[in-house]
């Protein structure tokens, strides 16, 4: 076969003229359209057949295209497609190629059907469930198309455009007996509309509702475990009690007001929400970031890293019972907070980056800050080795736990840390570096096993890893703008407005408006704290985003969760849900 | 009545209140040593350095809403609490504070505490049983087995002492420790006694049945107000019973120099005793509970016979010679 074609053409080869690649993508992310009747075989294809495959479903989604300005690159003249019902939009990753490739299908209809390809790959189980949830989009051949983020209760598929977005739009709400009791009866866990049988041959099973208000499920995450006296004979994940319409609120906020949502995706992760935001925008934008704007980006994105991983890494700890790390790791967090105080005014949601660059320089004396904190924390980390890692009861907690191998992670897309504790040497910051991480000089620390402690492992390390590069930055601040200048930077400069009629003109427009972003279409991926983080934003050359898709690890991570607790004990999903490191916000957006 | 028994009477009703009297005590000492290990503060508001926080964490509970779940076993969701408070204060009968500071010398001490001791677990058992709830169950079912096992190594490891001491005594195997504490000799009796006490408490790292990241509060979820109270106090109260024992058995009881007086050697000791439980308590992470049960058979069992028979075999030598 011949290799030097790209994997689109090679496509085209197999499957037929009807195949069209977008002729330009703005994220350069080669984009093909298919008909829907050979989705599946072309899926099929670049996972199995393709030479250096993708194996990856990274993510899977659509958009409701009925009201969206027909400007786009799939109305461009001879392209033969245009999607005026709903798009799906599969995204896979190549770990060979070190490419993603975008496969868009065009559906026609109030409700349309697609078929499913849970049975390509495991993970597109949820993902699936997503789009019917948020869409009202049928997958035929689904083993289980049910409601996955919105309450079972709901009407309404809330991402389709004539579903409203505020709640003054609803009529108040009342919670009359009558609902309040079909709510309440429709949480009630029923073993068989899972597939969950109550009684084996030999022992009747018992059925364990843990959370969502749970000491140890960090947040309002619900799991129902079928059990075998304590062994998990399986268990059923049920998310979206922190679904907040992340992904629907974009669609109302300007590109500039929706920053503070990326916050509270991850809350843990701080300005890496707003790094991979402002990367898929300003890549619309067409905005390059100055130096130093980019490596400052980097220093906070870094502290944040770290503040993100010492709160896991003292909650991991006290999830499998010991109580006092958890208080060290935060004492060493606030002093990250002192830093990130000085420099962004806020803390946990500092809000902090803007399009083009970030809010502010760096404050005076901010060396001297990061300094102390640099000289401050390796002798802790190495304190928390001896505390935690080394402990013989904390390894008798977590090796072996949980194990799953490279591939088993990669068909359940697991990315960051869960799939570098496979022995994979994946880190997108090295592999696809971005805002300038190419110039820093980092290992990617990895671990063999996957098993809970060596997750651990990989991430302590990792924070080693995130002080080198503070470090570098420290040492090599470029002078320079810490906002681009860019008509399309928000807020604009203000610099030559007073002169020139244009200059005020769009600064008016955009302090006014907001920015209005050329249409197109660009998804970013970053190494955030917890794996890969993407936003995928669709503009139609308006001053909101037409479609926000955040593509979040924790969200592929808690799907795995069945899958690699059952056989286990009760005490030993502890461990599982605290090595796994997710945030319930960042599932259920 | 006659001065024995007022003597007695007092014994006793001393005893009870300074029990009493210490194990809320040990609320706001923990919470203290924990936060001082832990580089916070605890609580210093309430009255000096904190300590009225023991009062008003009592009235806090006496005022609480007393709620019994309506799918309860009401009878035995009420007794359960009690039977741990009474047990623990039942095996302090034959524990020897001082010389003549006892409430009853009986020639069976160490039976009788290990019998009570036993009892304690039907506490655990019915609380979690009676609670009617999944959680409270899974939590009896670790805690029944937990307790029951490690009443076998704790009964085994004793026995050492009571071949040294040729009693079953506490006063005798106390004077039996004049010349060398029986911690010496004893060393792995010790060691095993004091985890097998660990367990039999089941504070942390053995907490298992409250293991509260799994089991939210393991027996006593459904508990709330003065019966949590209670649960919590006959916990505090097994705490000092464990050391006491322990202080008694291997560290010469109230024996010491004669600058101070035996009764206040003996608190001193035990206090000791109860740090180091908190301490554990700082530090440790919580095994799982079969690793509990698999590190008791397959450690614990054979090295407490190892000792017994080795002691035992040291004890008939010198009988011979």
């Amino acid at each position: 076969m011949e290799t030097d074609l790209s994997p689109a053409e090679q496509v085209k080869l197999q499957f037929g003229d009807d195949i069209i690649a977008e002729p330009v993508t703005k994220d350069r992310i080669v984009s093909v359209w298919l008909p829907l009747v050979k989705l599946k075989v072309v899926l099929f294809y670049c996972k199995q057949e393709l030479p250096k495959p993708y194996p990856l479903l990274y993510d899977l989604t659509a958009i409701d295209e009925r009201s969206r300005k027909k400007n786009q690159p799939a109305e461009q003249p001879g392209s033969g497609y245009s999607s005026s019902g709903f798009t799906l939009v599969y995204h896979l990753f190549s770990f060979d190629r070190n490419e993603f490739i975008r496969f868009k299908v065009a559906l026609l209809g109030e409700y349309p059907t697609a078929p499913s390809i849970c049975n390509l790959w495991a993970n597109a189980n949820w993902y699936e469930r997503e789009v019917y949830d948020m869409f009202g989009i049928q997958f035929e051949g689904h083993p289980h198309l049910k409601r996955i983020l919105m309450p079972p209760t709901w009407s309404g598929h809330p991402l389709r455009k004539e579903h409203p977005a505020r709640a003054t739009e609803m009529g108040p709400f009342r919670l009359w007996e009558e609902k309040q009791d079909k709510e309440q009866s429709a949480l009630q866990f029923n073993p068989e509309e899972w597939g969950l049988a109550r009684s084996s041959e030999d022992s009747d099973f018992m059925f364990l509702n843990i959370g969502p208000q749970h000491p140890g499920t960090h947040g309002v995450l619900r799991i129902v475990l079928q059990l075998d006296g304590e062994d998990i004979v399986d268990a059923v994940p049920d998310i979206g009690f922190h679904h907040r319409g992340a992904e629907k609120m974009a669609e109302r906020q300007s590109w500039h007001t929706y920053i503070p949502y990326t916050d509270r995706v991850d809350y843990l992760g701080g300005v890496n929400n707003n790094l991979a935001y402002l990367l898929a925008v300003e890549n619309l934008a067409g905005i390059t970031v100055p130096q130093r704007a980019q490596v400052i980006r980097v220093m906070m994105c870094e502290f944040f890293r770290i503040a993100s991983h010492l709160v896991w890494f003292g909650t991991f700890s006290q999830d499998v019972g010991q109580l006092s790390p958890v208080f060290y790791m935060f004492t060493d967090r606030e002093r990250i907070f002192d830093v990130v105080e000085a420099v962004c005014g806020g803390r946990m949601h500092p809000n902090w980056f803007r399009i083009g660059g970030v809010a502010q320089d760096l404050p005076k004396g901010w060396e001297t800050l990061v300094k102390k904190f640099l000289d401050y924390f390796p002798a802790r980390l190495k304190e928390y080795d001896a505390m935690v890692l080394r402990n013989s009861l904390f390894k008798a907690r977590t090796v072996g736990i949980g194990i799953f191998t490279k591939e088993e992670a990669i068909e359940w897309g697991a990315t960051g840390a869960q799939l570098r504790a496979c022995g994979l040497a994946w880190d997108f910051r090295k592999k696809r570096p971005y805002s300038g991480y190419e110039n820093f000089d980092f290992e990617i620390p990895t671990a063999e096993n996957g098993d809970c402690y060596d997750r651990a492992l990989v991430r302590v390390e990792e924070m080693r890893q995130s002080l080198r590069i503070i470090d570098q930055c420290l040492k090599n601040m470029p002078e320079g703008l810490f906002k681009a200048d860019h008509p399309l930077t928000t807020p604009p400069i203000k610099k030559h407005t007073l002169q020139d009629i244009e200059t005020l003109i769009t600064h008016f427009l955009g302090v006014s408006w907001g920015p209005v972003i050329p249409p197109g279409e660009s998804m970013s991926c970053i190494e955030a704290t917890k794996g890969a983080n993407s936003y995928y934003a669709v503009s139609d050359g308006n001053t909101s985003p037409y479609r926000m898709r955040i593509r979040t690890p924790s969200f592929a991570h808690m799907q795995m969760l069945p899958y690699i607790s059952k056989g286990y004990t009760v005490a030993d999903m502890l461990s599982i849900l605290g090595a796994m490191d997710y945030v319930l916000a960042d599932i259920d957006r | 009545m006659d001065d024995a028994t007022i003597d007695q009477l007092l014994i006793i009703g001393g005893v009870l209140g300074g029990l009493l009297l210490v194990a809320p005590g040990l609320i706001w000492l923990e919470r203290r040593m924990l936060a001082l290990w832990q580089d916070r503060y605890g609580p210093n508001r309430a009255g000096p350095f904190g300590l009225l926080v023991v009062l008003a964490d009592t009235l806090k509970l006496f005022f609480k809403e007393d709620w019994t779940p309506p799918f309860a076993d009401r009878f035995v969701f009420t007794i359960a609490p009690g039977i741990v408070v009474i047990t623990v204060l039942m095996s302090f009968i034959v524990v020897p504070f001082a010389p003549g500071v006892i409430v009853s010398d009986l020639n069976i001490g160490l039976l009788f505490f290990l019998a009570n001791s036993s009892l304690g677990a039907y506490s655990i058992i019915l609380g979690g049983w009676a609670s009617n709830n999944k959680y409270s169950l899974l939590g009896s079912m670790r805690g029944a087995a937990q307790m029951i096992s490690y009443e076998v190594f704790m009964g085994l490891a004793m026995m050492g002492v009571v071949l040294l001491a040729g009693s079953f005594s506490m006063h005798t195997i106390v004077e039996a420790q004049k010349d060398m504490w029986f911690v010496i000799p004893q060393f792995l009796g010790f060691v095993i006694f004091f985890i097998a006490g660990i367990a039999e408490t089941h504070r942390l790292p053995f907490d298992i049945p409250e293991a509260e990241s799994e089991l939210i509060a393991g027996f006593h979820s459904e508990y709330s107000g003065m019966k949590f109270g209670i649960f919590f106090v006959g916990e505090y109260l097994g705490i000092i019973l464990i050391s006491s024992v322990t202080v008694a058995l291997y560290f010469g009881g109230w024996l010491g120099p004669d600058f101070m007086p035996p009764l206040v050697w003996f608190i001193l000791k035990t206090f000791a005793f109860i740090c180091f439980f908190i301490l554990l308590r700082a530090s440790l992470p919580r095994p799982r509970y079969d690793q509990l049960m698999e590190y008791g058979w397959k450690i614990l069992l054979p090295l407490t016979l190892l000792n017994l028979m080795v002691t035992a075999g040291i004890v008939l030598l010198n009988k011979g010679i």
